[in-house]
């Protein structure tokens, strides 16, 4: 992590990781108790995907990192090929992120 | 599970471009293991997000772990279980031990399937530490261009994943308003934009799913869908 991070990496993961088995464990309370197809679990499900979408799109166009310093253009070059050869191989996930990394490993060598 | 132990991989890349430890990233996979969140812990942390922030984000992307545990155990539940092991077993359900698990209930026995969700759970836990620590040591000491490739990893995967089931009018406006908001927002509050993203474009995007004329359009989407199933 870089100094902007004040807090010990332990103490983040532990919190995260906590947070995370609390959904496992209200499932495992819940379960058989409500519909797993009710208006609130519709709701949860759009703001993960909201959340995540925001993030890797974010990923992608404004990473940190190394990947910070490689050119805007070779990023979406690269995404742009995972994403045309995943519907092209019929929705392929394998192949979509083999090609788009392939693609990254060329324009960047 | 060899796309999963991939991003496991990228995982293990990521936490080394950024300056965690190894421990800490077994830690990580270890005691979260689930993905999604474990990223965007590592990436909120190194972008200087307060502690409140990351945990908030990370309970809002795994709480969708909630109803897959809630709809997976009914289907392996046996009375002569005790209750505390499917607090264990719970641990082992993520998104790919549960699609696994659904898809052979039927050519399962109630008396298997328990069995059957702690093995092949069990399997894909254990895995997901050497796919870590191959990742984050591989980072240090293949070419800069295949570093650069295994942090892109993740991303790419996660994007595609999306892209995959597009049958839902919900889903399709929360990815859209999600991948509108996230970067626009990031510019002006880097350490909350995240959860205002989520927030804020998933509760528009299941609003609107609700209004009449999308859910007329819905039905009209899962018509034209159906003869390529």
């Amino acid at each position: 992590m870089n100094d902007a991070m004040l807090y010990s990496p332990i103490l983040v993961i532990t919190l995260a990781a906590l947070s995370t088995y609390a959904a496992r464990a209200a499932g495992a309370f819940l379960s058989g108790r409500i519909s797993t197809q009710s208006p609130v679990i519709d709701w949860i499900t759009c703001v993960t995907y909201a959340l995540l979408a925001g993030l890797v799109v974010r990923m992608i166009w404004l990473p940190l990192g190394a990947l910070a310093a490689t050119p805007d253009w070779v990023r979406l070059c690269s995404a742009a090929t995972g994403l045309l050869v995943f519907f092209i191989a019929r929705k392929s996930v394998g192949f979509g992120v083999l090609s788009g990394t392939l693609m990254l490993i060329a324009l960047t060598w | 599970m060899l796309v999963m132990s991939a991003s496991f991989v990228g995982f293990g890349s990521m936490l080394h471009d950024a300056n965690w430890s190894v421990w800490e990233a077994l830690y990580s996979t270890l005691s979260t293991w689930a993905l999604p969140g474990q990223i965007a812990m590592a990436e909120m942390a190194y972008s200087g997000a307060p502690l409140l922030a990351i945990v908030l984000a990370v309970g809002f992307i795994n709480a969708r772990l909630l109803p897959l545990v809630a709809s997976l155990l009914p289907h392996v539940r046996r009375a002569d279980v005790p209750t505390w092991k499917y607090y264990a077993v719970a641990m082992l359900v993520a998104a790919t031990s549960w699609v696994g698990t659904m898809r052979r209930l039927p050519d399962l026995g109630q008396d298997q399937r328990l069995h059957y969700l702690t093995g092949y759970g069990l399997a894909l836990y254990l895995a997901t530490p050497f796919a870590t620590v191959i990742g984050y040591y591989l980072a240090g000491q293949v070419p800069q261009p295949i570093t650069l490739a295994l942090v892109f990893l993740n991303p790419l995967y996660f994007m595609l994943l999306f892209l995959f089931d597009l049958h839902q009018a919900a889903k399709v406006l929360s990815l859209l308003f999600g991948a509108t908001l996230g970067p626009w927002l990031y510019l002006y509050i880097p350490n909350w934009s995240l959860i205002v993203t989520g927030l804020v474009g998933g509760t528009a995007a299941w609003w609107l799913a609700r209004t009449p004329w999308l859910q007329k359009a819905q039905l009209h989407l899962h018509d034209k869908a159906r003869p390529d199933e």
